[in-house]
């Protein structure tokens, strides 16, 4: 992968015909209508410094910061403009430059991306500590006491919706093989992430038990790396490539039907590894069976014909979010539409705006507080708009940004996050206890 | 020098509306017009007809020129700044001001994105049919001083056939109104038509008043396949000759279909030589025959299927062939040249036919598709811009097809304008006496040549 905007393949860089059809699209532009915060203006801006007529200035690496990388943009490029590959070229060549280095941000991409997204026993580890911080008492003490200045402003910000830290994490719950009741008819591996696993430990079991219940044998490797999109949405390529390799050594691609993951934001990375490791002469062409073989788990459902639960899941009314990487960056849109809709009584409510960035985007709302913050709310006040109880997403980071905003807007009668496929695990178990088609769970 | 300037601009909008850095300039220095790009001196955002009105005057004060922009959609190069100039960003004018369902007008500022114009009238049952392929993102302003036309064009007209009245900025920044609500009005000249299709060169139009029209009650779409473009032509006279006006008579030829098939995988068979749109709209009794009636035509002058959608989703579905040429188009290569030639309806198949034959003598990548009921093609050129050999024949290509244009009667340009891509060809059109005319007229309007110079003319 290139690591500089020269070093681009400039075909990429002049697919754009600068149409602006795009434009409308992006949560950037719409906000300050300016065309710098625009696609078309950031590929106008990477251009230029392609050819030499501008450099990779401060402006430049804030500008490319702005973007959320939603990708919403590609979505509704004629001409497809590959925004992907140019956004990450952008901004390792910012990272390469160093325009945008403070000591403090130097320390916290250090920590984050090298030392604990590269780790993920320490990951872990982490995650535990920060459980027994939250659960122990400590926390209202260091809330009390000051200590949390010492964090950076958007970190300070964030404090208070640190997520609640799973009790066991997924190899805790998830066997390393498991074999589904009846026949076999598959034989997938499940990823488990970073995000999802430290978080939401039990959407990772409950993806294992929908797949099972739909004739796969699920191989889930115990300790698995990230899977590098944190890296290469951040100016950390090369980081990238050697998560990519760590995860490729560490699965068995060729006995496998499909590689499952189910989170937006991952699956669209991982779905990309052959391009990451074109060059790599010893990993190219495992990669680019991997990336064939990488499927969202609602388009892997949707493309083996799962089976329609027979109970419901306890919820009667639910309304969607799309996670931009879900919808643009991998363009499963209806997949996830289809699990929900075929459990039974439950209502399916449509989100006006639903693949409307939330604002979450990656660790856009660390890094971009402000409009990280008016994305968010102005997805709330959708929610609110559909009056539904429940809002199901596919992807951790939306999960947390939307879970904290809605208990903080007290207004609001959607209460409750989840997932599509915790609710059809949910409408399975059901079926086996009895068939509960609605009310209690 | 301009330190002056910038700050009594800052005085009128407020220092935040107005951009010098680099990374401010350079995405406002190109419009939607392949390789052409230039950066200006500032970029600003004026909020209202009199801070437009300001900034002009402090331009002529210190013989700055001004170059309006709406969304920069355009396709001639109209918005692209010139040196040391400012471009005035009119987007935050987007107010809609009033729909009046008694006159059937609506009246919006300049900065209003069409197809807001066309929701707003659909709130009242009503509708805006000029629909520019763009009109997601283009400003009615924009439209105006483009004169932009659309799908419907056959049956509706263009732009300049909906504008009631402007409001609009003169070069000194003195602001007039020109028309009015009056369904009829002859008082003196008709000056506002003066501004529709002006590219920003004689005035910076701030408000427009449209006129509106009732929402069709019924609409029905078809897909013709031919194969030949001889019969697909031949087809169009005859619904014309059978006095039937459809609203969309649009056509896409072989490679276009080719590209779209492959892009958006309708169910097109890829071996047709051309592919007719049909639209038609109305009293749903007048719809259904017309509908009949023009699948027979079709039928007889050698279409090789027909398909009628059955209800409007399935007519959406179709119609997305020719809403998405472009854009397949724009896949197959780096650079995309789009053109704008528009000949007599007569000389279609002749002309449709000399393009591909152009293409072919000179080893380019051709597709055409347009608007066959107004005789407005869009042959596409689909090249590399680094290619230096390769850009040169398309030049000769662009060469020959006006020249056979204007052989036949035609116009260099049918909705998209002359601005910068076209001025070369626009002389040839012209006899000596309409050309200096059109000279005058900037002249007297514009002494000094500071609103959007060597746009249209040199
Ligand atoms: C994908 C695509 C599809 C298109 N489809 C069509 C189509 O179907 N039909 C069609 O006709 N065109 C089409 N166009 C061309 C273009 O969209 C139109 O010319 C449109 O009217 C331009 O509007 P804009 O707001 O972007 O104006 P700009 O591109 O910003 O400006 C166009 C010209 O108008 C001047 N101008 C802008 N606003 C004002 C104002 N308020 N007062 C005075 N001068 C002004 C500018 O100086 C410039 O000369 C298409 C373009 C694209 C990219
Ligand atoms: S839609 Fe695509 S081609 Fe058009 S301006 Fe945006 S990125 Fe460029
Ligand atoms: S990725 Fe999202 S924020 Fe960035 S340019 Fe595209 S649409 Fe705008």
């Amino acid at each position: 992968m290139a690591t500089t905007l020269k070093q681009l393949d400039y075909s990429v860089l002049q697919q754009c015909m600068h149409c602006g059809m795009c434009l409308p699209t992006c949560p950037t532009y719409v906000e300050t209508k300016r065309e710098r915060n625009s696609p078309r203006g950031r590929i106008a801006l990477m251009r230029s410094i392609a050819d030499g007529e501008t450099q990779v200035t401060k402006s430049f690496g804030e500008e490319m910061y702005y973007c959320l990388g939603c990708l919403a943009c590609v979505t509704a490029c004629p001409a497809g403009v590959n925004y992907v590959e140019l956004f990450e070229t952008a901004r390792a060549d910012v990272e390469r430059k160093g325009v945008l280095h403070t000591p403090q941000r130097g320390f916290w991409r250090w920590l984050t991306l090298e030392v604990l997204f590269m780790r993920p026993r320490l990951l872990r580890a982490v995650g535990m500590g920060l459980r027994w911080y939250q659960r122990s008492g400590v926390e209202k003490v260091v809330r009390g006491s000051g200590l949390l200045r010492l964090l950076p402003e958007g970190l300070r910000r964030l404090e208070p919706q640190t997520p609640v830290m799973s009790a066991v994490f997924s190899n805790g719950l998830i066997e390393e093989v498991e074999e589904p009741v009846g026949v076999r008819k598959y034989r997938v591996a499940l990823l488990t992430g970073c995000v999802q696993d430290l978080a939401f430990a039990e959407v990772n079991r409950d993806t294992a038990d929908v797949l099972l219940a739909n004739g796969c044998e699920v191989v889930t490797p115990s300790v698995q790396p990230c899977c590098g999109s944190l890296h290469g949405h951040n100016g950390a390529p090369e980081l990238a490539m050697e998560l990519a390799r760590r995860q490729l050594d560490l699965f068995e691609v060729e006995s496998l039907d499909a590689i499952i993951s189910n989170a937006g934001g991952c699956g669209s990375h991982l779905k990309h590894y052959g391009p990451l490791l074109k060059e790599d002469a010893r990993y190219a062409e495992r990669a680019r069976l991997w990336d064939s073989k990488v499927r969202d788990v609602h388009e892997w459902l949707a493309e083996i014909g799962f089976r329609v639960p027979s109970a419901g899941c306890g919820v009667e009314e639910v309304t969607y979010h799309e996670s931009c990487h879900l919808t643009h960056g991998q363009k499963v849109v209806a997949a996830p539409r289809l699990v929900l809709g075929s459990i039974p009584g439950l209502k399916v409510v449509e989100l006006p705006e639903s693949n409307w960035c939330c604002g979450s985007a990656g660790i856009y709302n660390i890094t971009q507080p402000e409009q990280s913050a008016k994305l968010l709310k102005r997805k709330v006040e959708k929610i609110a708009e559909t009056g539904v109880p429940v809002v199901a997403t596919s992807n951790p980071g939306c999960h947390l940004q939307i879970a904290a905003e809605l208990k903080a807007d007290l207004g609001n009668k959607c209460k409750s996050v989840t997932q599509p496929v915790t609710l059809l695990a949910q409408a399975y178990r059901n079926e086996r206890s009895g068939g509960v088609v609605n009310g209690e769970a | 020098m301009y330190e002056d300037f910038l700050s009594s601009i800052a005085g009128v909008v407020g220092a935040d509306q107005v951009l010098t850095g680099d990374e401010d300039l350079v995405p406002y220095g190109f419009d939607g017009t392949a390789v052409l790009k230039q950066r200006p001196l500032c970029v600003v955002f004026p909020a209202d007809s009199l801070q437009v009105s300001g900034c002009v005057k402090l331009a002529a004060l210190h013989a700055v020129p001004v170059v309006a922009r709406g969304s920069g959609t355009g396709l001639s190069g109209g918005s692209v700044p010139v040196e040391k100039s400012m471009v005035l960003v009119l987007t935050r004018l987007d107010k809609i001001l009033e729909v009046d369902e008694r006159n059937l007008t609506l009246r919006a500022q300049c900065g209003v994105i069409t197809k807001e114009v066309d929701d707003a009238a659909g709130r009242f049952g009503l509708f805006y049919p000029p629909d520019p392929g763009s009109m997601k993102i283009s400003t009615i302003g924009g439209n105006v001083a483009e004169n932009s036309g659309g799908l419907r064009g056959l049956k509706y007209g263009v732009t300049r056939d909906y504008v009631m009245g402007l409001t609009v900025v003169l070069p000194d920044g003195r602001l007039v109104e020109l028309g009015n609500k009056c369904v009829k009005d002859v008082a003196g000249y008709s000056m506002k038509d003066l501004f529709i299709g002006s590219e920003g060169t004689l005035g910076i139009i701030t408000e427009v008043l449209l006129k509106l029209l009732p929402k069709p009650q019924a609409r029905r779409t078809m897909l013709a396949l031919y194969d030949s473009m001889e019969a697909a032509a031949e087809t169009v006279s005859a619904i014309i000759a059978a006095k039937i006006i459809p609203c969309t008579l649009e056509f896409l030829d072989r490679m276009t279909v080719g590209c779209v098939e492959d892009y958006a995988k309708i169910g097109l068979p890829t071996d047709v030589e051309a592919l007719l749109l049909i639209e038609t709209d109305g009293h749903p009794v007048a719809v259904e025959d017309e509908t009949v009636r023009m699948r027979d035509i079709a039928l007889k002058f050698g279409a090789r299927e027909v398909k009628v959608a059955v209800d409007e989703a399935e007519g959406a579905r179709l119609a997305s062939a020719r809403r998405q040429a472009f854009s397949a188009l724009a896949r197959v290569k780096p650079t995309t040249i789009l053109e704008d030639v528009t000949v007599p309806r007569s000389e279609l198949a002749r002309m449709v036919k000399f393009i591909r034959l152009t293409a072919e003598r000179h080893r380019l990548l051709i597709g055409t598709f347009g608007h066959m009921g107004d005789g407005n093609l869009h042959p596409t050129f689909l090249t590399d811009e680094r290619d230096i050999e390769e850009m040169h024949r398309v030049e000769l290509a662009l060469e020959e097809i006006v020249e056979e244009t204007l052989a036949v009667g035609g116009t260099v340009t049918g909705e998209h304008g002359v601005g910068l891509a076209k001025k070369v060809f626009l002389k040839r059109q012209f006899s000596e006496a309409s050309y200096e005319l059109m000279r005058e007229v900037k002249r007297a309007l514009d002494p000094r040549g500071l609103l959007n110079p060597g746009k249209i003319f040199d």
